[in-house]
C-alpha cells in the first residue's frame, strides 16, 4: 500500500521530499491512530482483545469512511457537500421501506436501488454547482435542509425495526469473514478502488487539477462540468452506500438518522490531510482520518476522559490539522522557491 | 439590475441608470417584496394568522437569527464565513448558567459570557488572519470545539433557575405593542451595523476586501484588522444571543441552538449576499430572515409539519442563488456586444 502526496512537482530532486511530506501525512495520522488504539488497550485490554472490541474497531467507523471518501472527493475539487448526512438518512429509510414494501427483492437489488437513488441525489447537487455555477456550500446547505425534509415527511414519526429486514440482510451488518467485519471488508474495497481511480485514471488526476486552480483547468480543456457531475454523483452514491450500510449495522432506521454526519465527514477528510481549498489529500487519508475520529469517541471514556469532552476534541484535532497542512504548504513553498533559486 | 456578481465581472453601482431602476431591481428588495406578499398571503388565508400575538412568537423565534445574521452579513461580505455562531450561543448560554448556579450576580454572569465570546470570536479571527487559513475549515473547527467546551462543562443537565426580572423582560413585550423587548436591542445593533457597513470607512473596506483582497489592501484597508474585527463581532453578537436565548427558555443546555448557524446562513444567502463577497446589504438580509420566519409561523398555524417547512426553506435557499447566478448569466449575454468594434483607424504614419 504506498500512501502518495498529489502534489509532484518535477523539479529534480525536490521530488522525493514533496512525495515524502505527502506519505508523512497519512503516516502521521496513521500513527496518531495506533497511540489513541494502544493507550486505550493498555487501560483496558478489552478495548482491543476482545471479540465485541476488535469488530467495533473496525465495524463502527465504516459507515463514516465511505461518507469521507465521498467528501474528499468532493472536497478535492474544491467544493463541498454538505447534504451527505440527508443522503444517508434517505438512502438508509428507502432500504427498510424496500424491504417492507416488497418482499423477496433479493438483497443486492435493494442495496442497488439504494446506491442509485444516493447518485440520483447528488446528480441533484452536482447539476446545480457544475452547470448554474453556483457555491456548492449554498446548493448543498439547501439541499440538506431539503432532503431531511423529505424522509421525515416520507418518514412520519415511525421507524424500520429491525425485525423489518431480513436476517440475512442484518447478517452482513454484524458479520464477520475471517474476525473482520463484512461491511468493513466491503468498505475497504471501495476505499482502495476510490484511491486507484484517484491516483491512477486521469478522471482522477484531474479532480486534483481542477481543486488546484479552476481557471487553470478549464483554460487547459479539462471538461470541469462533467468531472464535478461526476464527483457529486461519486459523493451521493458512497452515501447511498453508507445509508444501506446504516440499516444493516444498527437495524433500526429513525427519520434522523445520519443527522450531523456531513460534519463529521468534512472533519474526517480535513483531519486525513485533505485540503479544504481543493487540490491536495488523498482518500486514504480521509479514511484514516474517519477511523481516528470513530475510534476517539470510544477510546475517551476508557482513557478516563468523560466522553462529553468528545466533541471538544475532534475540534482540537481538525484545527490542529488545518494548522499542520498550513505550515506544511508555508514550508512547502519556500522549498520550491529554493529549489528554483538555486537550479 | 445592480451588482453582477461573478468574481471576473463585479462592477460598482451602474450609475448611468435612474435611481428606480437601482433601487427596485435587486435582489434585496425582491425579498422585501415577497416578505409583503408572504405576510398579506398568510393574514388572509392563514386562520389566526392575522392576531397580534403571533408577531410576538415570530420576533421572539428568529430573535436569534437576526441578531446574528447581522455580523455574519460583514464576515460573508468580505468572503469569509463563520460556522461556529450556533456553538458559540450553545457556549455562551452554558457559561451563563454555570455562574448563575455557582452565585455570582446574573449581570456578571452574562458579561462574563459575552467576554467568552469575545475570546472565541478572536480565537476564530486570529486563526484567519494571523496563521492564514481558510474561514470554512476552522470554523467547523471551532463548531466542534465550542459546542464540545459546552457539553463538556455541563454535561448533559441542564440549569434552569434564573432571576426572575431577566427571564420576564427576555418574554415581556413593549407596553401597549405585541413587540417583544428583544426588539429594542436588535433594533440598537441593526442601527449601528448600518451605519459601520454603509457610512464609515471601515465598512466601505468590507465591500473592499470582498471584492479584491489584494487591491483592498493596497488601497490602505486594513484588511487582517477588519476580518479580526468582524470575527470578534460575532463572537460577541452570539454570545449575547445566546443570553437572550437562555432566558427566553428559562433552561442553559449544552446543545442549545445546535444548527442555529445553518439557519443564519440561509438567511444571509437569502437575502442576497453572495458567498463570494463583494456585495449584499442588510435590509435584504433583516426581510429574508423575516421571510422565513413568517413562512414558518404561517405555514405553522395551517398545521404544516415541520419538515414541509424545512423543504421550503431548504428549496428556497436554491432557488434563490440559482436565480441570481441565471441573472448574472442573462446580463453578460446581454452586454456582449452584437458585433466586433470597429477598430480606430490609425492616425500614425
Amino acid at each position: 500500500m504506498t500512501f502518495t502526496s498529489t502534489t509532484r512537482i518535477p523539479v529534480s530532486g525536490l521530488s522525493k521530499h514533496v512525495g515524502a511530506l505527502g506519505r508523512a501525512r497519512e503516516f502521521g495520522i496513521l500513527v496518531a491512530l495506533a497511540v489513541v488504539v494502544a493507550a486505550a488497550t493498555a487501560k483496558n485490554p478489552s478495548f482491543l482483545f476482545s471479540a465485541d472490541g476488535w469488530r467495533d474497531l473496525l465495524l463502527t467507523p465504516s459507515i463514516l469512511v465511505l461518507v469521507a471518501v465521498g467528501q474528499a472527493i468532493v472536497i478535492i475539487t474544491r467544493n463541498v457537500d454538505l447534504s451527505v448526512g440527508s443522503v444517508m438518512g434517505l438512502s438508509a429509510y428507502l432500504t427498510g421501506r424496500l424491504f417492507i414494501d416488497v418482499p423477496g427483492l433479493p438483497i443486492p437489488v435493494v442495496v442497488l436501488v439504494a446506491v442509485a437513488f444516493g447518485g440520483a441525489l447528488g446528480l441533484i447537487n452536482g447539476a446545480l454547482v457544475a452547470f448554474a455555477r453556483v457555491p456548492a456550500m449554498v446548493i448543498t446547505l439547501g439541499t440538506l435542509y431539503a432532503y431531511r425534509g423529505i424522509n421525515v415527511m416520507w418518514a412520519g414519526s415511525s421507524r424500520v425495526n429491525a425485525s423489518d429486514m431480513p436476517k440475512e440482510f442484518l447478517a452482513l451488518g454484524t458479520g464477520q469473514i475471517l474476525w473482520i467485519p463484512t461491511l468493513a471488508i466491503i468498505a475497504f474495497v471501495v476505499l482502495a478502488a476510490a484511491a486507484w481511480y484517484m491516483r491512477n485514471t486521469r478522471g482522477g488526476r484531474e479532480y486534483y487539477a481542477i481543486g488546484s486552480d479552476p481557471a487553470a483547468a478549464e483554460l487547459y480543456g479539462l471538461k470541469v462540468t462533467r468531472r464535478i457531475l461526476t464527483a457529486f454523483i461519486i459523493s451521493g452514491a458512497l452515501a447511498g452506500l453508507a445509508g444501506v450500510f446504516y440499516a444493516a449495522r444498527y437495524g433500526s432506521v429513525s427519520s434522523q438518522a445520519g443527522a450531523g454526519w456531513e460534519l463529521d465527514a468534512v472533519g474526517a477528510a480535513v483531519i486525513g490531510g485533505v485540503a479544504i481549498t481543493g487540490g491536495v489529500g488523498s482518500v486514504w487519508g480521509a479514511a484514516i482520518g474517519a477511523i481516528l475520529l470513530m475510534t476517539i469517541n470510544r477510546a475517551l471514556p476508557i482513557l478516563g476522559i468523560p466522553d462529553f469532552w468528545q466533541r471538544a476534541v475532534v475540534g482540537v484535532l481538525i484545527i490542529g490539522a488545518i494548522v499542520l497542512d498550513r505550515w506544511l504548504a508555508v514550508r512547502q513553498r519556500r522549498q520550491l522557491i529554493e529549489a528554483r533559486d538555486n537550479s | 439590475m445592480t451588482t453582477p456578481t461573478t468574481t471576473t465581472n463585479r462592477v460598482a453601482q451602474d450609475f448611468e441608470k435612474p435611481l428606480w431602476r437601482r433601487v427596485l431591481l435587486t435582489r434585496e428588495f425582491a425579498i422585501v417584496g415577497l416578505l409583503v406578499l408572504v405576510t398579506i398571503v398568510a393574514a388572509a388565508g392563514v386562520r389566526g394568522f392575522s392576531q397580534p400575538i403571533t408577531l410576538n412568537y415570530l420576533l421572539l423565534d428568529i430573535a436569534p437569527i437576526l441578531l446574528i445574521a447581522l455580523p455574519m452579513t460583514l464576515i460573508m461580505i468580505t468572503g469569509e464565513i463563520d460556522l461556529s455562531v450556533g456553538s458559540m450561543v450553545g457556549l455562551a448560554s452554558v457559561v451563563t448558567g454555570i455562574g448563575v448556579q455557582a452565585g455570582i450576580p446574573f449581570e456578571a454572569a452574562a458579561l462574563l459570557a459575552l467576554l467568552v465570546g469575545a475570546i472565541g470570536g478572536a480565537f476564530n479571527g486570529f486563526l484567519v488572519t494571523v496563521v492564514g487559513l481558510p474561514s470554512l475549515a476552522v470554523t467547523i473547527g471551532t463548531l466542534a470545539l465550542f459546542r464540545g467546551l459546552a457539553v463538556g462543562l455541563l454535561g448533559t443537565t441542564a440549569i434552569t433557575d434564573f432571576p426572575e426580572m431577566w427571564s420576564a423582560l427576555a418574554k415581556a413585550k413593549i407596553a401597549g405593542t405585541t413587540i417583544p423587548y428583544i426588539s429594542v436591542p436588535f433594533a440598537v445593533l441593526f442601527a449601528i451595523f448600518v451605519v459601520l457597513l454603509h457610512f464609515t470607512p471601515f465598512g466601505r473596506g468590507i465591500y473592499a476586501i470582498g471584492l479584491s483582497k489584494d487591491a483592498a489592501r493596497f488601497s490602505g484597508v486594513h484588511v487582517e484588522r477588519t476580518k479580526l474585527i468582524l470575527f470578534i463581532l460575532a463572537g460577541v453578537v452570539s454570545a449575547f444571543a445566546g443570553i437572550y436565548y437562555t432566558l427566553r427558555f428559562g433552561s442553559a443546555r449544552g446543545d442549545n441552538a445546535t444548527g442555529l448557524e445553518l439557519q443564519v446562513i440561509a438567511a444571509v444567502v437569502l437575502g442576497g449576499v453572495s458567498v463570494f463577497g463583494g456585495r449584499g446589504h442588510l435590509y435584504g438580509v433583516v426581510a429574508a430572515a423575516l421571510l422565513i420566519g413568517v413562512l414558518a409561523s404561517a405555514l405553522r398555524l395551517a398545521n404544516v409539519t415541520s419538515d414541509v417547512i424545512n423543504i421550503i426553506t431548504g428549496v428556497l435557499l436554491v432557488l434563490s442563488v440559482v436565480t441570481a447566478s441565471v441573472l448574472t448569466w442573462l446580463q453578460k449575454t446581454r452586454r456582449r456586444p452584437r458585433r466586433p468594434p470597429r477598430v480606430a483607424a490609425s492616425t500614425a504614419s
